[in-house]
């Protein structure tokens, strides 16, 4: 069946040479089980996703205020976003110092501890596969860092350090600008064990055990060896995912540090880009602006994600 | 002595050193410990009478524990005008009709996308990827508008249409198939005539189980606490999370119910993870067929 239609187009070719299109149009029909397969998803995926993306791209270079249509007005909004908005400036900062350390610690951690737990044994592998990925499923219960940082003496951490005479005053760890930060790094990371986690534990699983032991009879001694040579670029297509998702979480970050520090933060010194669009998207009604803030992120973490792509194309090579 | 503890935790390999594994164990046990710590608090807090609660100091665990708050928010449920487990309904609605349908979808694609190379497939799979990359919170107006044009505003397919097309899932079934099935099963396969619906349910589904376990356990997770707010007015399609919200919004006094809430919608979650994650590692040695 495949030599056929291969047959025709080189008989066709000694007669009239045929367009790049027509070329085109045959390998469409001929893979048209494929179209099949991702027309369902990809419909949907345009209708609920590119689309409106390309709504909000058209919006960021608009003035819109969601009551009357929107207004065009070219580059202005990203020139005042840059140069007029110090504090987009400040949420900047924030978030690079905080995607800076979020972003690669909590990437390593997932790789890290999937790759520990896998020799365990299924039953106790299970058991701590439970405990380490538990924060990321705790729905609302994860707030209880709010009572465990709580700036009064009921707090658990500040009850403590009074208790002990560590301290005179509690520590206004959510609301003072010197430790907010750090504190959002910590319940951040305690989260950092979610989707990335899960796809390398189900990755190392299927890695096929026939590989290790030729690698064992090849004389690789210790497990840093095998991690090189074998585990790692097995993992390869995995470990692209994990950096994407880390990435666009440490980037976006901002539903999880609201309820923290509040809105806005003491001295905006928890203030991320996406609490920024927040602002003036929610707050402001300025959706021309939130939507520039959201286009010059998108830039932002595609140019991040190319230096890890570099990065990552190094492995086992 | 030493290798029989080490036999009931390792699966024993030549290449590993017993000071090594002992290392990792002890680190993987701390780590667990910083992860559950502060959980056990959270849930221990839920059993506190209010006297309890607010004890200086704060004790991490529970002295009398008491049902009290779960008693408290049965009181607040059955006084809500809308049946209670109307709200469960359509939550449980919700999050299955839309993991099954992502599952589906997005398997059907990805697999399309890692083993078929059709004009057009590198590009569909990096706008996906990208997609990603887009603070959701600027398409929330667009969507709306798309979700009203198509007439589904105020009901569950608002939420239930645009999750079988979320990006994760096509992301992630294509690394599983890429990663998990060779090109010579698939074409071994259709030497001997299967067609291509055959080989993806046949052939592909089962040989990437540890994938669809997973995926399942992320969408399931992410429609649970599906709140819905901004697609569905009428009070009986709305969905647990917003209902249970609206009960922990009562302030201090509802501390000790907010700690239930929390606790309560943490239970079909973890059933559902620990289910499919056992699975997942079940799996082992399954690999067999490279």
């Amino acid at each position: 069946m495949a030599s056929m239609p291969e047959r025709q187009v080189s008989t066709q070719a000694v007669y009239r040479p045929e367009s790049k299109l027509g070329q085109l149009w045959k390998r469409i029909k001929q893979n048209k089980v494929s179209y099949f397969f991702v027309a369902p998803y990809g419909i949907l995926f345009f209708m609920f996703t590119v689309l409106p993306v390309a709504v909000a791209i058209y919006l960021s270079f608009t003035h819109y205020n969601m009551l009357q249509p929107p207004r065009w007005v070219g580059w202005e909004n990203y020139l005042r976003l840059l140069l007029a908005d110090d504090i987009f400036l400040i949420a900047v900062k924030n978030t690079f110092v905080f995607a800076v350390v979020t972003g690669p610690l909590s990437y390593l951690a997932s790789f890290v501890f999937a790759w520990l737990i896998n020799e365990l044994k299924p039953r106790i592998r299970a058991f701590l596969t439970l405990l380490l990925y538990a924060p990321s499923i705790s729905g609302s219960l994860y707030l209880i860092w709010t009572i465990m940082f709580s700036g009064d003496s009921y707090g658990f951490i500040n009850s403590r350090l009074l208790y002990l005479g560590i301290v005179k005053e509690p520590i206004q760890f959510l609301t003072d600008p010197k430790w907010m930060m750090s504190v959002v790094i910590i319940v951040v990371l305690w989260m950092s064990l979610g989707t990335s986690f899960l796809a390398f534990i189900a990755g190392l699983q299927g890695i096929d055990s026939s590989l290790y032991e030729a690698a064992a009879v090849d004389g690789i001694r210790n497990r840093w060896q095998e991690l090189f040579f074998i585990t790692l670029p097995q993992m390869r297509g995995y470990l692209m995912f994990g950096a994407i998702m880390a990435i666009t979480s440490s980037f976006a970050a901002a539903e999880q540090i609201i309820p923290l520090v509040g809105f806005p933060s003491t001295d905006y010194a928890g203030h991320t880009i996406v609490a920024h669009l927040i602002d003036y998207g929610n707050v402001r009604f300025e959706m021309g602006m939130a939507s520039a803030i959201a286009v010059i992120l998108f830039f932002t973490m595609v140019i991040s994600q190319r230096l890890v792509q570099r990065l990552l194309d190094k492995i086992g090579t | 002595m030493i290798r029989r503890l080490r036999q009931k935790f390792w699966t024993t390999k030549p290449t590993r050193s017993f000071g090594g594994d002992l290392a990792v164990l002890l680190f993987i046990a701390a780590a667990a410990a910083f992860s559950a710590l502060p959980l056990v608090y959270a849930i221990s807090n839920a059993f506190k009478p209010l006297n309890e609660l607010f004890l200086w100091p704060p004790q991490f665990f529970v002295r009398n524990p008491t049902m009290a708050n779960f008693y408290d928010l049965l009181v607040l449920m059955s006084s809500s005008w809308v049946p209670f487990s109307r709200y469960l309904v359509n939550t449980l609605v919700i999050t299955l009709g839309g993991t099954v349908g992502h599952v589906v979808l997005a398997s059907l694609a990805a697999y399309a996308l890692a083993k078929h190379d059709f004009p057009g497939s590198k590009w569909m799979f990096s706008v996906v990827v990208l997609s990603l990359m887009f603070a959701k919170q600027v398409t929330a107006i667009p969507n709306y508008l798309i979700t009203s044009v198509l007439g589904l505003v105020d009901t569950h397919w608002a939420i239930i249409l645009p999750a079988w097309a979320m990006s994760l899932g096509l992301f992630l079934m294509k690394q599983f198939i890429e990663a998990m099935i060779p090109d010579a099963l698939l074409e071994s396969a259709r030497i001997e005539g299967a067609s291509e619906w055959t080989i993806f349910w046949k052939i592909v589904m089962p040989n990437v189980r540890p994938g669809w376990l997973t995926l399942i356990i992320l969408s399931f997770q992410a429609l649970w606490g599906e709140t819905g707010g901004q697609f569905i007015y009428s009070e009986q399609l709305k969905t647990l999370p917003y209902a249970l919200s609206q009960i922990v919004s009562g302030g201090i006094a509802r501390a000790g119910v907010a700690a239930a809430v929390g606790v309560i919608m943490m239970i079909l979650p973890i059933t559902v993870f620990v289910i499919n994650q056992s699975k997942v590692i079940e799996t082992m040695g399954a690999s067999g067929i490279k």
